[in-house]
């Protein structure tokens, strides 16, 4: 290992990068796994070094001891590394989708492509500094698995799903109603994300960042302004850092208001839904009047915030929290006490603690089968330093666990804006972002209403990026959601899937 | 099932009324007097997300909360593009979604309208046009009523939505 070197310094983002060779990077992801960490995220790199092109394989990793980043640079010509997928199973398709955009291939890995379908020739990479040919096709055949049996028979579903939803197609195999299997495949919103960031400078980024998944917009373009700071060198002032948090527990609080509701609804209990997106509507029409906007898309920027709170509002945010945390426990208590809607909660969609451990299953979801991880819990920057937010775990891993750890999130984020609220910080919103270091990188990572997600970023000259690469906690947990669908029926698979309710367009980008 | 009933009588009606059509979000030919009297007000929606970032999708479930109303005022969302009158597409349209929005165009039966959603509905937004993206969902289907914003506020997409069938 070499090149070590501390990022920040602050010693909360205990942020490490090494380089490393193939083999090593294999070793360490086997001694992580071993001893309970997890995989953060993967991506590849082309870059220009002199006349050469150089790829890079990326690789970030969380344990106990905090995160940390590992670069494996590639041979130029046949550009490949170990295949990771048999130590975390949610590299299959980060390894796929690299390979997609990059044209790094993991030896021995899957060899489906994943994000491409057909718009673009199969021997073109976009994320490559060569120009992409003329779009094509948009739709293509992919081999799924097929389940073979007596009385065996395939629903497929999608892309375009039968409700309010983002676009994706699901191939269930099914005996009568009984699920066999379930076969995701995603990528249908893939719309160059990535690709577009290159062409981005610093500051105009946070706009695409917020833009990723629109319901975590505050999540990633926290994250993002995070990994603009390291590499610009900058401190967001405290009042700055208090306000996000506020942005992102209300951005959290909108979310699980909204699960909530449609949790019931999908349970046959439209009664939720109606007091759920009620209460929901009225958190956005306050977002709306006191920062200007229903989701805070804009409301965080490099070197802090754009929308302050005026003193006078104060008294009106701290009383609807009051307001919302009695409707939010007096709902509970009817959805906790509700036969019907319990006998559709109660064992549907099981994903027990061991396989969720094995699947690598991180966030909301993994905190319903009893998965620890909370990066306001376990690597508290500031201001969750200060805040000492409450870890809320759930281990049956079934919908009434999913939607258990939503009320108790939802009331915590409400307790947690209430201590935003009575000791925000006085002074300014922003500090200025100056010059970045060219070729520097900067990660951030912020646990957003649905999970971590992680922004990788590298500056070039002028402010400009180099490359960006965000990553949402789906990624772990669409393939889990395949188990979790096993052996229930076809009816309850709109349950299970709103359970977890993961984006596609965040993993698609 | 007392506290439901507590709780529903507690919370009482909150519905607003319907805003007015703006008719400056119109962008197609003038409207047919046949369609608008056949769609009169009672008309069934079939939403498409082209490529959307799920925001422009908050927004159009926030049509459905009791403020709203949608259904209240005889429009509603329906599972199949065979039982709309009006697709409600959000964008940009990536280039892998093209095929299925031909498809479920051609399944909508005529007479039919399309309302485009979104900045990125409208022009590509912030993604543009790329090897992912193919922009605007005019650069696809043919569009009617084109609601920007980012996303667009209920109100803003109520206002299209009748603009597109108001008689």
């Amino acid at each position: 290992m070499s090149a070590e070197t501390q990022l920040t310094a602050n010693p909360m983002h205990a942020m490490r990068r090494s380089t490393m060779q193939g083999d090593e990077l294999f070793a360490l992801c086997n001694r992580f796994a071993a001893n309970g960490g997890r995989l953060v995220s993967l991506w590849a790199t082309e870059r220009q070094a002199g006349a050469e092109l150089e790829y890079v394989l990326s690789v970030a990793l969380q344990d106990a001891g905090g995160m940390q980043v590992v670069e494996v640079f590639l041979d130029s010509a046949q550009p490949e590394y170990p295949d990771l997928s048999g130590i975390f199973l949610a590299a299959d398709r980060l390894q796929r989708a690299a390979f997609d955009l990059a044209g790094v291939r993991a030896i021995g890995g899957g060899e489906r492509r994943w994000l491409r379908h057909a718009a673009w020739p199969a021997d073109a990479f976009p994320l490559r500094h060569a120009p992409m040919p003329a779009p094509g096709e948009s739709s293509d055949d992919y081999p799924f698995v097929r389940v073979a049996g007596d009385g065996v028979h395939e629903i497929p579903v999608g892309p375009v799903h039968a409700g309010i939803i983002e676009p994706g197609h699901f191939r269930f195999s099914v005996v009568g109603e009984k699920v066999l299997r379930l076969e995701e495949r995603l990528g249908y919103v893939h719309k160059g994300i990535e690709k577009r960031f290159e062409s981005l400078t610093l500051e105009q980024g946070v706009k695409l960042a917020a833009r990723i998944s629109g319901d975590s917009a505050v999540a990633f373009s926290w994250a993002y302004c995070m990994a603009v700071e390291q590499v610009a060198n900058c401190l967001p002032p405290r009042r700055a850092l208090w306000l996000r948090a506020l942005f992102l527990e209300r951005e959290r609080l909108a979310n699980h208001l909204g699960d909530l509701g449609a949790l019931g609804n999908d349970a046959g209990f439209a009664f939720g839904l109606s007091q759920f997106s009620r209460l929901k509507e009225d958190l956005l029409r306050m977002n709306a009047r006191a920062f200007g906007g229903r989701y805070l898309f804009d409301a965080v920027v490099p070197g802090g915030v754009a929308v302050d709170l005026a003193p006078m509002d104060v008294p009106d945010l701290m009383m609807e929290m009051d307001t919302l945390g009695g409707e939010v426990a007096l709902l509970h208590g009817i959805y906790d006490n509700h036969a019907g809607v319990q006998d559709r909660f109660v064992g549907a969609g099981e994903l027990r603690p061991e396989l969720a451990t094995r699947l690598g299953i991180i966030g909301l979801a993994g905190r319903g089968s009893g998965q620890n991880w909370d990066l306001r819990c376990d690597l508290p920057q500031a201001p969750y330093d200060e805040l000492g937010a409450n870890r809320v775990i759930r281990t049956q891993g079934d919908v009434a666990a999913r939607v258990g750890v939503r009320f108790d999130e939802a009331l915590e984020s409400i307790r947690l804006c209430k201590r935003l609220l009575a000791d925000l910080p006085e002074g300014p919103i922003s500090a200025p972002v100056i010059k970045a270091t060219d070729g520097a990188s900067g990660y951030g990572h912020v646990e957003g209403w649905r999970g971590p997600v992680f922004v990788a970023l590298t500056a070039a000259t002028g402010n400009r990026i180099a490359r960006c690469h965000p990553h949402d906690p789906s990624w772990h947990n669409w393939p889990a959601l395949e188990h979790a669908v096993i052996g229930n029926i076809v009816p309850d698979f709109p349950l299970i899937n709103k359970s977890f309710n993961l984006t596609y367009s965040g993993h698609d980008l | 099932m007392l506290r439901v009933l507590k709780q529903i009588a507690h919370v009482g009606l909150l519905s607003e009324p319907l805003p007015a059509p703006n008719d400056d979000l119109r962008v197609g030919e003038a409207l047919q007097a046949e369609i608008s009297r056949v769609f009169a007000r009672a008309v069934n929606i079939r939403h498409v997300d082209a490529g959307s970032c799920n925001g422009c999708e908050l927004e159009i479930h926030a049509l459905e909360n009791p403020y709203y109303n949608l259904q209240g005022a005889g429009i509603k969302f329906v599972a199949s593009p065979r039982h709309a009158d009006l697709l409600l597409v959000t964008g940009p349209v990536s280039r892998h979604m093209v095929e299925a929005l031909r498809r479920t165009y051609a399944a909508t039966p005529d007479p039919k309208r399309v309302v485009a959603v979104g900045d990125c509905g409208a022009c590509g937004g912030i993604f543009g046009e790329s090897y992912a993206s193919a922009g605007a969902v005019a650069n696809v289907i043919p569009v009617d009523v084109v609601v920007s914003g980012c996303p667009p506020t209920p109100t803003a997409l109520l206002q299209g939505i009748l603009a597109a069938i108001r008689s």
